[in-house]
């Protein structure tokens, strides 16, 4: 838990190729930069297992992230995450990144439990069928 | 047999094969080789997340690997079995597993290997290796998707494959 008067927390967001730095990319255009610097993007490109892990343990130290978004839950990003989060107590990892997500967290305000638990949700929330359309059945 | 792949990857479970391979081949099972992970609850746990329910692990070290293949080889639904370095496949292969064929799927940078394919980095023993497998009659091929290409291991070597 922080101290809502504390700095704002920040999270990386782990993801295949350029989808993390697309994501914090979007989130600056709709939130602003002061936002998207709450996130830290991390790509897998060209990192093995070992070497993902190694990458994401220096960002997590360099940038002091309390939280982990990724995109896949069995991917790459997720399995290195979690090898961090069993070295460093309290980091959180959340799998399923999307947009809405990281636009309530980078916007939140409280402790880093509810404003991942308010990302979370909105994440959920953010994935609906729009129109049920039937073309090409 | 069932299982249509034999892959090293240093990744081991991650999105190419959940996914990537697993939805075109409706991948019924992975049977993961490897010793550190094999004697860890921790480890299994960590790479079994995220499988989809439909989808079975089977955590070997190499040792136990040879003495279930042929079982596995005999199972219902499409398999695919993985190493996450040369070394673990050629042991299979050399101390007797029947693999036709190996799918060199990710080995990643690291100090001391030399770039050969975007995704195929290797050092003068992984290339030892990929070489022993090959002369044991394995067919030894690059192709990190099923939608690429696969890439002779000679071509893999010699760094024409892209």
């Amino acid at each position: 838990m922080s101290d809502a008067s504390a700095a704002p927390a920040r999270a990386i967001v782990a993801a295949h190729a350029d989808l993390a730095a697309g994501l914090v990319g979007a989130v600056a255009r709709i939130a602003g930069d002061a936002a998207a610097a709450r996130l830290v993007p991390l790509s897998n490109h060209s990192l093995g297992g070992a070497e993902l892990a190694e990458a994401m343990r220096a960002t997590v130290a360099s940038s002091g992230a309390v939280v982990v978004f990724t995109d896949l839950p069995a991917g790459s990003c997720t399995v290195a995450a979690r090898r961090v989060a069993r070295e460093v107590p309290g980091l959180a990892v959340v799998c399923g990144a999307n947009l809405p997500m990281l636009l309530a967290f980078a916007l939140g305000t409280g402790s880093v439990h509810a404003q991942v638990q308010l990302a979370t949700e909105k994440g959920r929330a953010g994935v609906l069928v729009a129109e049920e359309g039937a073309r090409g059945d | 047999m069932a299982i249509e792949v034999y892959r090293i990857d240093d990744r081991l479970i991650h999105g190419q094969v959940v996914v990537g391979w697993g939805q075109p081949l409706a991948l019924a099972f992975v049977v993961l080789v490897d010793d550190e992970v094999a004697a860890s609850d921790w480890e299994k746990d960590l790479y079994r997340m995220g499988v989809p329910p439909e989808m079975q692990v089977h955590f070997e070290s190499v040792a136990s690997a040879l003495e279930h293949l042929a079982a596995y080889q005999t199972m219902p639904g499409a398999g695919l079995l993985l190493t996450g370095d040369t070394a673990a496949m050629r042991a299979l292969v050399e101390r007797g597993a029947a693999i036709p064929k190996v799918n060199l799927g990710g080995i990643h940078h690291r100090a001391g290997r030399v770039p050969r394919l975007r995704y195929v980095f290797l050092s003068p023993d992984e290339e030892t290796d990929l070489r022993a497998i090959a002369a044991r009659g394995v067919l030894v091929t690059a192709q990190d998707v099923p939608a690429a290409a696969p890439v002779a291991l000679d071509a893999v070597l010699t760094g024409h494959g892209e």
